[in-house]
């Protein structure tokens, strides 16, 4: 469904893609891992147009994103979905205001079909009765399933989570996980989730890709990079502080640096 | 070295000049959307609330001080030659031709400008405007420019507003308080005031509205994303337009009068 050919992208110095060439197929789940700064929200926002890449080309359904107008772009939105990490549900609106907005934005229904929608994605998410609450009354973990609601609301072909779970206990990101899986399995939602998270990424994930400070080092089902003798591979797995991923970010040898004064 | 000195200051110049022709797009791009269907009733009845109807309480306030210290400080020196009677006169025209507009959009700029900087921000930060284009609704569109229009459309109304409390507060103090005749103070008010008075004075405050809104969103919507990024972006925010509406100012009654 999308393809990345030879993506680059830098913030100054920094490198936050080289030469990254991937692809996400259709109907299946497609996590994205990487440590912090790895990249990879990045990657997303370029994946759906919110960012320009510097140079290389990601295809979605046989149009290059990054050649496409700012109407065409919106249209093509209107086919995606996504999660963002604070879920970005709007203050000021209640729960049903927030998932009803793309909805009376973009089609005309009665208000009546527009109910009974909504009642169906909250039944989904597992909180039909919140609709007249405001996103400040819910938990962080109830924010997440109504942006999920939210997303989903268009019934859109793929949905994009940025670091669904992080930030939640471990039920709600079990629920997450789930939903995420049911959208998946019984809808064939194409899914791409970008997260850090490595117990879910390995329990919910068609394919791992995972990115280091702008580079794909490896790529495979869950079972692939659980086996994987790669040493990188093993020390993002375990979580180990130090190894080929240095602990320290500095390049200089810390004696060399304190007698230097 | 002077070629470092150099090209520093030729970044500062670019820099400014790209700022600058960012704004100006922006502006447009808002100003577009604005007269372009569909025309979104709803989110500019919602800010005609919040930037129009919630700032009459603290127009009122100021305009009222406004003019009964102005009558105050009018009859003092009025009385020093004579020419008390000609206080509504004075009053009227020092209120409609500069006080009105500037200081209604001074207010206007520290509680509405404010908060339209800090909401753009906020949304920022947590996502809300790439979640709107995300579902496919242009930010600039659907946030800045009802702010826009409705910034533009409620100033002038504002200012009315001011006037007329400012006169009336002069009336309070001059009349009511000081004993000058109730007919010379409104008599000689509309025998003097021209209609050039009135509609400079509503040029005023159609510019300001535009000058306001245009600085308060685009700070908002350019502002870093973190906490420190939108507190700074609402301080400059007040500040600039503050300023810019002094300037403007000057450069409009020389123009205008």
């Amino acid at each position: 469904m999308i393809t990345i050919t030879n993506l680059n992208h830098s913030y100054g110095k920094i490198a936050t893609a080289k030469n990254v060439s991937c692809n996400f197929e259709t109907n299946k789940i497609t996590v994205i891992l990487g440590g912090s700064g790895s990249g990879k929200s990045t990657l997303l926002k370029q994946i759906v147009g919110l960012q320009k890449a510097d140079s290389g080309s990601i295809e979605f359904n046989g149009q290059d994103v990054t050649r496409l107008s700012k109407r065409a772009l919106y249209e093509m939105r209107k086919e995606m979905g996504m999660l963002f990490q604070g879920s970005a549900l709007f203050n000021s609106f209640n729960i049903f205001d927030n998932i009803a907005f793309p909805l009376r934005q973009h089609r005309s229904l009665s208000e009546k079909v527009i109910k009974t929608l909504i009642k169906i994605k909250l039944e989904m998410v597992g909180l039909r009765g919140t609709e007249l609450l405001m996103p400040s009354q819910l938990s962080g973990g109830m924010t997440k399933r109504v942006g999920l609601a939210r997303a989903i609301i268009m019934d859109p072909k793929i949905v994009f989570y940025d670091e669904p779970t992080s930030g939640l206990d471990p039920i709600s990101a079990g629920v997450i996980n789930k939903l995420i899986l049911d959208l998946n399995r019984k809808l064939g939602v194409t899914s791409v989730v970008v997260s850090h998270d490595i117990e879910s990424a390995l329990l919910i994930a068609d394919k791992v890709i995972i990115l280091f400070y702008g580079e794909i080092i490896a790529t495979g089902t869950p079972e692939e990079i659980r086996e994987s003798t790669d040493p990188k591979v093993i020390q993002f797995i375990t979580g180990s502080p130090d190894g080929p991923i240095p602990f320290s970010v500095s390049d200089k040898k810390f004696i060399a640096d304190l007698m230097e004064g | 070295m002077i070629s470092n000195s150099i090209t520093f200051l030729g970044r500062g110049g670019l820099s400014s000049v790209q700022v600058l022709g960012r704004s100006g797009v922006f502006l447009a791009l808002s100003l577009y959307y604005a007269v372009r269907p569909p025309i979104r009733m709803t989110r500019i009845a919602e800010e005609l609330e919040f930037i129009g109807t919630k700032s009459c309480l603290i127009i009122f306030v100021t305009a009222l001080f406004t003019g009964m210290v102005l009558a105050l400080q009018g009859y003092y020196t009025l009385s020093k030659f004579g020419s008390e009677a000609l206080l509504g006169t004075a009053v009227a025209l020092s209120i409609i031709r500069e006080l009105g507009p500037v200081l209604c959009a001074l207010m206007v700029a520290g509680r509405a400008g404010s908060a339209i900087t800090a909401e753009i921000g906020i949304m920022k930060i947590t996502d809300q405007l790439p979640a709107l284009e995300m579902m496919g609704i242009d930010p600039i569109e659907y946030v800045i420019s009802p702010k826009i229009i409705v910034s533009i459309i409620a100033l002038p109304l504002l200012t009315a507003f001011f006037d007329i409390v400012a006169i009336f507060g002069g009336y309070i103090v001059g009349v009511l308080l000081l004993g000058i005749n109730e007919g010379s103070y409104f008599g000689d008010m509309v025998k003097t005031l021209t209609l050039h008075d009135i509609y400079s004075g509503f040029i005023k405050a159609l510019s300001f509205g535009l000058l306001i809104a245009w600085i308060c969103t685009f700070i908002g919507y350019t502002a870093k994303p973190t906490t420190e990024g939108v507190s700074s972006a609402t301080t400059n925010a007040v500040v600039l337009s503050s300023v810019s509406i002094l300037m403007v100012d000057y450069v409009l009654t020389s123009i205008l009068f």
